[in-house]
């Protein structure tokens, strides 16, 4: 089984802490019973509206967050074991939303360093690994740079970057693109994509916007902290009503076919690209002629 | 604005003083301030000078940029000189106006204090003009790792002094941005009198303190999750190393401080 993350029936409740600061855990949980498994390789897309449990989910992912029952394994680790601690995050990294509270160091290179130098890297290898990923979100000329300098989806790069010096096999992304500008987003999309394609590198990816989503392998809808949907984004995009019924969107194009369809028009309801509309309604108005 | 304030005064081009190793400049620049200090002949004077422009040829630093680390102490200069020449009641008394009385030992010390001070001021910012903010914390870190022994945590405070350089321009760029906000909600920050002036403040340093601790929850976390855990097992990509110039520089400032324990000797 090439299975790198496995949670099963997953139940988490944030602690709530009363006003005479006792700990108060009888709070509705965050996750219910949520049980997925991503294989090694692929390119899972997580979609849900804010509060769905989304983001929770993914702090499971590398031991930022515990399971209260049930179980996360990555690679067969299980997190809630202190002892897998260091190395559930080295093999699954995590990229957060805003880059300019993940970057440590003053220069570009320097940040990179960080988690190999934590990881006791020899010095000779560091350097290899940095150079390695800095190429691999093509920074590789802005590493004597400071942060500061840079652009949102540079500084996003950056902060890519610092996390494939780990090497790891699994990368979380929450939300990266949600700061960004849309030539930001683009730039941290082909990266994303890109290391996924040629490095086999595991990429879940936590977002809001559709037009990302689409582009993925496979997406999971988490709705009030349950799996609502599980699917190809084919699959999942074409049930639009349900995508509406708990606040999602679904890509304009998609939208645009389900209207058609519902005015009596024949034309395929799984269409996710502007490319595969383009054809579809080319070949409508050919019939029609 | 507020971003143009440029961070340490970091000077970036090629020369020994720059190569040299960050752990020694330190050093010598501290022999230089007792050097400074231990004595109070104007022929120390000389020395510090002769130092100082030794220091400078080496450093490829050019005299505007010495004088613009000067031109800010300009006031406290003068207040020094003036103090001084007022206040020290020695020696001949070279002209008097009620209580106020210039003596020959007032002119003498404050010329001295003067000189003193400009040559303190050169001899750090040579030092901050040729080491990049990154090298001297981890020079800092290496010359105190020997604390480490009394459990003093030398790591993490170089780990601070890192994340606080790296923070001052983001955390400079959002107080603009609140200074905006605040503003554009009326808010008037650049006029009135001073305590009105002083309380115009809270409603930007609250908000900046606000957004500081939730900044410094998500670097914690993203630091976490590259496995940071402090200091042990850590290994450095860039390690300092002393080579022959770092050597050589030693020796020199060690013959200055012998001539200036001499002078010390020779004067009394």
């Amino acid at each position: 089984m090439n299975v790198i993350v496995d949670a099963q029936h997953l139940v988490f409740r944030y602690p709530e802490v009363t006003e005479d600061n006792e700990t108060n855990v009888q709070t509705e949980p965050v996750l219910k019973d949520v049980s997925i498994s991503i294989e090694k390789g692929s390119f899972v897309a997580v979609l849900g509206h804010n509060g769905s449990g989304k983001s929770t989910f993914a702090k499971h992912i590398n031991a930022i967050l515990v399971p209260d029952e049930g179980k996360v394994l990555i690679e067969g680790m299980d997190t809630a074991d202190e002892e897998n601690l260091f190395e559930i995050r080295q093999k699954a990294g995590m990229v957060f939303q805003n880059p300019d509270n993940q970057i440590v160091a003053t220069i570009v290179e320097e940040d990179v360093v960080f988690a190999p130098e934590n990881l006791g890297v020899p010095p000779k290898e560091i350097r290899q690994r940095v150079d390695d990923a800095l190429k691999a979100v093509k920074m590789y000329d802005y590493r004597k740079h400071a942060p500061t300098q840079l652009s949102g989806g540079q500084k996003q790069r950056v902060a890519i970057a610092g996390v494939i010096a780990m090497q790891p096999d699994c990368i979380v992304l929450d939300e990266p693109t949600a700061m960004l500008d849309p030539q930001g987003r683009q730039e941290v999309m082909d990266t994303i994509r890109r290391l996924n394609r040629e490095k086999g590198i595991t990429v879940i990816l936590i977002t809001h916007y559709m037009e990302e989503a689409a582009q993925s392998d496979r997406i999971i809808v988490i709705d009030g902290g349950k799996v609502l949907m599980d699917g190809t984004p084919k699959e999942v995009f074409s049930q639009v009503e349900t995508m509406k019924s708990v606040g999602l969107d679904v890509p304009q194009v998609t939208e645009l076919a389900h209207l058609l369809h519902k005015e009596g028009i024949t034309i395929e309801k799984d269409i996710i690209s502007t490319q595969e509309c383009v054809e579809a309604l080319a070949a409508l108005l050919d019939r029609t002629e | 604005m507020l971003k143009d304030i440029t961070l340490g005064q970091y000077f970036p081009v090629e020369s020994v003083l720059h190569r040299m190793d960050p752990r020694f400049k330190i050093i010598e620049i501290m022999l230089f301030i007792v050097i400074l200090f231990a004595g109070d002949s104007f022929w120390i004077l000389a020395l510090g000078t002769v130092f100082v422009l030794l220091a400078q040829c080496l450093s490829n630093i050019p005299m505007k940029m010495i004088w613009k680390s000067i031109k800010p102490i300009l006031p406290i200069l003068a207040l020094t000189a003036l103090l001084n020449l007022l206040f020290i009641d020695d020696g001949d008394v070279l002209f008097q106006w009620k209580i106020l009385k210039i003596t020959q030992g007032g002119i003498t010390t404050s010329l001295f204090m003067m000189i003193r001070i400009v040559l303190l001021i050169i001899g750090s910012s040579l030092l901050t003009y040729t080491t990049s903010p990154i090298l001297l914390t981890d020079a800092i870190e290496s010359l105190m790792s020997p604390l480490k022994k009394i459990k003093f945590p030398v790591h993490e405070m170089a780990m601070m002094m890192s994340i606080a350089l790296r923070f001052i321009p983001t955390l400079l760029e959002e107080t603009d941005k609140i200074m905006s906000a605040q503003k554009a909600r009326g808010a008037t920050l650049d006029n009135g009198k001073l305590i009105d002036r002083v309380k115009a403040l809270i409603p930007i340093m609250i908000p900046l303190f606000v957004s500081a601790f939730r900044r410094a929850e998500e670097l914690a976390t993203a630091m976490e999750c590259r496995c940071y855990r402090g200091g042990e097992g850590r290994t450095r990509l860039r390690r300092l190393k002393a080579q022959a110039r770092d050597y050589i520089g030693f020796v020199v400032c060690m013959l200055f401080l012998a001539a200036s324990v001499t002078i010390n000797i020779l004067v009394k």
